[in-house]
């Protein structure tokens, strides 16, 4: 650990480097929530679509090591762990549209099946090691202590996402489908007036937002913490969608509430490297315990939230 | 006009049977595409699950915390709120109820710990996703959310706990608590393997049936469920059923906890976060949040939840396979709902009268 080394002053050191790391996933399920949310519905299956994101992008890694070398494999598995939660997407596009069949449903349906997706191909994987997406070192050209070093080595899927965030703003606030995604989200009926397939834009909103999901799950397995396991998501695709109602649909807020949610999941470990080991667990449950608090405090019963999609929760 | 009470109750079953029908096809299809044959699978499915007296007796150990956990989403969903903190309450269950008879020991008689430690359960469980129906009621707060982060707070506490403050040292590497003092565990029905668990699952989806179906309260509940402004307007108090029948759910979920501690574990730990509470969820949506149906369904799901161990030896399929089957089945259930009325067979016919006009005519001012 860097931090045993350095003592106290590593604990500010490894939190930075772990809200970098931990807040790369969270950006980029947030992200695809925001979006599909936007457009009024829910999907809580990220969860599912995040754990087959992972397996597909690990396994995909080790199965073109040889063909694609190990410095292209990474990459063609973070365009197949998008490619799979597509797919995901499309289901759960269609079927949270029919009549009388509730969203939020279908998402813990999804949970389940995607889980078992993943699962049930992931198992030859769990063992192997696959090549790693490679890091930017931004420190590399000088002397400084392996410690620095390994702490702002920045992934290119972060830089990414820090980039789709901005961009995400500009479309949905600047752009003629931007507009209609907001249309159909806040008021379906006056999208339905202007001409725009309900059906369409929900389907294409969930599709993409699921193939950033699914990229948020190769990050876990390619990126940090860079392994294929079971446990490797441990419902970072659900809280995905409390911080989305955390950044109040906003895509630059979602990548500071990432940020906050990566670098809470780094407390704990960080202060457990310098000795505190009493309530570690508890420390874990900070990102949740947060979520809910900050819902009791901004939610109202007489008032709605400000930048809800009209649509979202209701059968529209 | 065809007075037919008959098909309309059947359409329900019909549907259902038929998205489990359809469910088994896809499963099927996937398993000849993962290279097992279809029928070996649901033979051994069938086999693992009620094949012999004693898996039959497996398969209702494994569906007694089902059914437990499977109102923790269907009493709420009467009042038209989906709550999903099943794992969550069945976790604190857990924990109180070892609370509360580690506490006791055995200075009193076992019947009486064994009674106080279910209470202790209940009241855990129950406050656990009663505070996510205050929030709900109080502050707006979206209850399939706040269940769901409870859920992750309570098996964090679960963690704590038995990794610190109530660890039995000696238990190295699974931390649990101290272990229940024998005579204080749930013992088995006469004559079989299954323990007293079942018939707390049976009496409670009883109770939770007449409770909602025959009583006052329960017709309060569902015309809250139904419009709450309808609701509001007749005098209910929408607030105070929404507080009590999720204390009543997490009730459920709390006393699986407290029958997986005391008749199973014997000791909390992290065995209990064991996946009933997302098979209760599925149980409780797949029976339509019928109480009833819940308990027959909860076996049939624990008949598949059971089989995974026989589809990796006899089949080579990886054990998630029985994860991939509840989610097909799960989806499949949630789009039969789209077809109610689409069967033309079911459709109420016509009453035979000559069309009027008015209709029409207003139709073409609109």
């Amino acid at each position: 650990m860097a931090s045993e080394a350095l003592g106290w002053l590593g604990v500010p050191l490894a939190i930075a480097a772990g809200t970098m790391r931990g807040g790369t996933p969270f950006l980029f399920v947030s992200l695809g929530e925001c979006l599909t949310e936007k457009s009024g519905k829910i999907n809580l299956g990220l969860e599912g679509t995040l754990l087959t994101g992972a397996m597909s992008a690990y396994a995909v890694s080790y199965l073109t090591r040889d063909s694609l070398g190990p410095m292209l494999a990474p990459f063609a598995g973070v365009l197949v762990a998008g490619l799979a939660g597509m797919v995901l997407g499309f289901i759960h596009g269609w079927l949270c549209q029919q009549p009388r069949v509730n969203d939020v449903a279908v998402g813990i349906a999804m949970i389940i099946f995607g889980s078992g997706v993943a699962f049930f191909f992931g198992k030859p994987f769990i063992q192997p090691s696959a090549p790693l997406l490679p890091t930017i070192d931004l420190l590399a050209w000088t002397d400084l202590p392996e410690q620095f070093q390994s702490a702002v080595k920045i992934s290119p899927l972060f830089v990414l996402g820090v980039a789709i965030a901005p961009l995400m703003t500009w479309f949905f606030r600047s752009t003629r489908w931007g507009l209609f995604i907001r249309a159909v989200g806040d008021s379906p009926d006056a999208a339905l007036a202007m001409g725009v397939s309900i059906f369409k834009v929900r389907m294409l909103s969930i599709v993409a937002g699921s193939f950033l999901a699914g990229i948020g799950g190769a990050s876990l397995s390619l990126y940090y913490p860079g392994v294929w396991t079971e446990l490797v998501s441990s419902g970072q695709g659900l809280m995905a969608v409390a911080l989305v109602i955390f950044a109040r649909w906003q895509p630059m807020q979602c990548l500071w509430a990432s940020l906050l949610f990566g670098g809470a999941q780094a407390l704990g470990p960080a202060l457990q490297s310098v000795g505190i080991t009493q309530g570690y667990y508890l420390f874990n449950a900070a990102p949740y315990v947060l979520t809910l608090v900050i819902m009791v405090i901004t939610c109202s019963p007489t008032r709605t939230m400000t930048g809800v999609p009209g649509a979202l929760g209701s059968d529209r | 006009m065809r007075d037919t009470p008959w098909l309309r109750k059947s359409e329900p079953l019909v549907i259902s049977a038929g998205a489990i029908a359809v469910a088994l096809a896809l499963f099927g299809l996937f398993c000849a595409i993962a290279g097992a044959n279809p029928f070996g699978v649901y033979g051994s499915i069938y086999t693992a699950a009620f094949g012999s007296s004693s898996r039959i007796q497996g398969t209702l150990i494994l569906a007694s915390p089902l059914m437990l956990s499977a109102l923790c989403t269907a009493l709420p969903a009467r009042l038209g709120l989906v709550i999903i903190g099943n794992e969550g309450a069945l976790v604190v269950g857990g924990v109180g109820a070892v609370a509360m008879g580690l506490s006791l020991g055995t200075s009193l008689p076992p019947l009486l710990v064994q009674t106080l430690m279910a209470i202790a359960g209940m009241v855990a469980g129950g406050v656990w996703i009663g505070i996510v129906g205050a929030l709900r009621h109080y502050r707006a707060v979206n209850e399939t959310i706040s269940s769901l982060l409870m859920n992750y707070i309570a098996i964090a506490l679960l963690n704590h706990l038995v990794g610190g403050p109530m660890r039995d040292p000696s238990s190295l590497n699974k931390p649990s608590t101290f272990p229940l003092a024998a005579a204080n565990m749930l013992g088995n029905l006469p004559g079989t393997r299954i323990h007293y668990g079942l018939i707390f699952g049976l009496v409670a989806c009883g109770v939770a049936y007449v409770l909602i179906q025959r009583t006052t309260f329960g017709f309060a509940a569902r015309t809250a469920g139904g419009n709450v402004r309808a609701a509001r307007i007749a005098g209910l108090p929408v607030g105070r059923l929404a507080v009590t029948i999720c204390f009543l759910a997490g009730a459920c979920a709390g006393l699986a906890g407290m029958v997986e501690v005391a008749a199973v574990h014997g000791v909390a730990n992290e065995s209990l976060n064991a996946g009933y509470g997302y098979g209760g969820i599925l149980v409780a949506f797949v029976a339509r949040h019928n109480p009833l149906a819940a308990a027959l369904i909860a076996v049939l799901v624990g008949g598949i939840v059971g089989s995974g161990g026989i589809l990796q030896r006899t089949h080579s399929l990886p054990d998630a396979t029985v994860l991939i089957f509840q989610g097909i089945m799960f989806l499949t259930i949630l789009y039969s709902d789209s077809l109610y009325g689409k069967l033309a067979f079911f459709r109420e016919q016509p009453v035979d009268i000559p069309p009027d006009p008015t209709p029409a005519a207003v139709e073409t001012t609109v």
